[in-house]
Parts: C-alpha cells; sequence; structure tokens
C-alpha cells in the first residue's frame, strides 16, 4: 500500500474513534438512564420511531464503525495471520460494507 | 563460602539451548562481568560482542531475565536479585552464535528509513544559525542521544509481529532528520516512513521507551512522525 493511502487510513481511523468515544458514551449513557423506567421493545420503539436525531445519531454511529474496523482488521490480519496483501485489503473493505448495510438495515427497523 | 550465580547462556544458533555455568558471585558484577568469567575460565568457545564496557559503544546489549539490556550497564545485584541469571541474544534479531546476532537487517532499516542527513549548504556557505530553544531543536534533543545498541529493537512487539517494520530506532533516527532545517530530503523521508512498515504500524506499547538505556522515548518520536506524515498527508505532500 503507498505511502498516502497508508497515511489517509491512518487519519481516518483516528477520526473514527474519536467520533465512537463520543457516540459510545451517549449511547451508554441513553441505555442506562432508559432503563430506570423499565426496558421494553415497546418503549424504545416509541421513542426511536420517526425521530430524525436518533436516526442521524445512529447513522453517524454506524458510519464511524464501518470505517474504524476494517481498519483495524487489516492490521491484525496482518500481525496475526500473516495475511497481507491485495486479498486481505479486498476481504477486509467487503467486511467494512458489510457492517455499513447491516447498521443501516438496524437504523432502518428501529427509526422508520 | 563465595556465593555462586547459576547462570543459563544460549548456546548455539536459532535451534541452540541454554546451557548452564555457576559462576562466583562478586561485588559490584556487572552481567557483562559474569559472560567474560564464563569465556575466559568456563568454557572459550563462548561467542559474545562488546568494546567499551561503559556504557558507550552498545554492543554488549543482550537478553538478561527476559529482557534486553546493556550488559555492562547492568549490575547482577539489581537484575538477579536471587542469583539466577538467563542470558541470551537480543530478540528480532538472527543469532550469529551463542550471544551473537547479526545486525545488518537493524542497520539497513535505518537506510530504508532514510535516517541519513541530506545537506542543503556546501562548505562555502555560512553556518546555520538554530535557536537552541526552538521547537524543532529541543524535540531533536530529546532523540538525540540515540547509539544505535538495538535495545530498542528487540523491546519491540511490532517487530517481532511485522518483519518489515523499521522499528523504534530507525523511525527516532528519521524524526531528529525532519525537524532539522538544515535538512533537505524531508519529503522523501516522511514518504519513506509513513505507511505499513512505518510509523502508522505502531501500536505505542512504549517498549521501546521503557528498556532504552539511555532513556530516550522513540514512541515520542513515532507519535511525532504520524503527525507530521498526517499533516504532509492532507497538503498532498507526501
Amino acid at each position: 500500500m503507498s505511502a498516502p493511502l497508508a497515511t489517509r487510513l491512518w487519519l481516518a481511523q483516528r477520526a473514527s474513534a474519536a467520533v465512537l468515544a463520543l457516540c459510545v458514551a451517549v449511547h451508554l449513557a441513553t441505555m442506562i438512564t432508559a432503563v430506570r423506567g423499565g426496558l421494553s421493545a415497546t418503549e424504545i420503539l416509541n421513542r426511536t420511531r420517526g425521530s430524525l436525531g436518533w436516526a442521524t445519531f445512529y447513522g453517524l454511529f454506524v458510519l464511524a464503525v464501518s470505517i474504524h474496523v476494517p481498519i483495524g482488521l487489516r492490521t491484525v490480519a496482518a500481525e496475526w495471520l500473516g495475511w497481507r496483501g491485495g486479498r486481505a485489503d479486498a476481504a477486509c473493505a467487503v467486511f467494512g460494507i458489510a457492517l455499513l448495510l447491516l447498521g443501516a438495515l438496524a437504523i432502518a427497523a428501529v427509526t422508520r | 563460602m563465595t556465593a555462586q550465580l547459576q547462570v543459563r547462556v544460549w548456546r548455539g544458533g536459532a535451534d541452540g539451548r541454554f546451557q548452564s555455568f555457576d559462576v562466583p558471585r562478586r561485588d559490584a558484577q556487572t552481567v557483562l562481568d559474569v559472560v567474560t568469567y564464563i569465556q575466559r575460565r568456563l568454557d572459550p568457545t563462548l561467542a559474545y560482542r562488546f568494546a567499551c564496557r561503559v556504557g558507550m559503544c552498545g554492543s554488549c546489549a543482550m537478553t538478561v531475565n527476559g529482557r534486553p539490556r546493556w550488559t555492562c550497564r547492568s549490575h547482577v545485584a539489581k537484575v538477579a536479585p536471587e542469583n539466577r541469571l538467563e542470558i541470551a541474544p537480543l530478540a528480532n534479531l538472527p543469532i550469529v552464535r551463542d550471544l551473537v546476532t547479526d545486525m545488518r537487517e537493524f542497520f539497513d532499516k535505518a537506510m530504508r528509513a532514510r535516517a541519513q542527513f541530506q545537506p542543503t549548504r556546501t562548505r562555502r556557505d555560512d553556518l546555520a544559525r538554530i535557536d537552541p530553544a526552538s521547537p524543532s531543536r529541543r524535540a531533536i534533543d530529546r532523540a538525540i542521544e540515540c547509539i544505535g545498541c538495538g535495545v530498542c529493537y528487540a523491546a519491540c512487539d511490532v517487530v517481532a509481529w511485522n518483519r518489515d517494520y523499521l522499528g523504534p530506532a530507525a523511525l527516532n533516527r528519521a524524526w531528529t532528520l525532519v525537524n532539522d532545517p538544515r535538512d533537505g530530503a524531508r519529503r522523501e523521508r516522511l514518504a519513506a516512513v509513513a505507511g505499513d512498515a512505518g510509523c502508522h504500524a505502531c501500536h505505542t506499547h512504549e517498549s521501546c521507551s521503557a528498556r532504552c538505556p539511555m532513556h530516550i522515548a522513540p514512541t515520542a518520536s513515532i507519535a511525532g512522525l504520524k503527525r507530521a506524515t498526517a499533516i504532509a498527508a492532507l497538503r498532498g505532500e507526501l
């Protein structure tokens, strides 16, 4: 991989990590406060359905995950499995796209 | 009766094994003293490397009780309180024989990281004026005292996992040159140290900084390279 591309991937992973730090904190805080009134699917769906705010928040969360994870997986694959090169890069990219699609489906299911 | 040290010393090449020796315990005894005693009194075929004996040359670095150290500056009282020593060659380098490693890849990687100064002036030009208090000069000061002993390279997990990784010493040296206003190869050097074999492979475990006998923090230098390469990439200069 070329030096400029590797550097940009590193930047993307750092930037997505910063977004994730915020998203995870908000997600956990919401879970803890939501449970106080009794946790049920109905209650959650009442809060999230039709909410542009939650759709935007979790959309950002999923986008950050699908950027952050494949870049990290690429390093894990190279260092722990010795799996390097174009095929490993492609597999990690496919995994990232799968995360994006699955995440988008989940968001659509709870916010539409 | 004189106290005895129980010493296990690596013998042979990569497929070698530890050999046990009993060595008399002495006051103010260093690990290099122990190795020298074995070679001179017990087994003259033992191969090891040393030169200055006073922590200036860095050639006596070995793995002592699991940690890379300069043996000349490691007192037995400090590193082997129970009078047991296990002495092996530096990790992450091919073994030549016994305690001697082949350091070619270590120095070759310094060249790959463009660790050589690229002058921009000739002898007919004036001397460069560099403010000792400037941020770049202070960054150089924090990293410049490396003597190339290879302790950081042996301590680095990433070197063990990724054989192409340039390693802490080469990247630390590159960082001093990136900060040198007299140098003319900044762009090429940043390209050389970026990517999977370069600064971006560092996991910030800080083993290099923890083990460096010169108390340099290569991790901080590598973080500086990450910042410099990121800025260069954003400006399209990489």
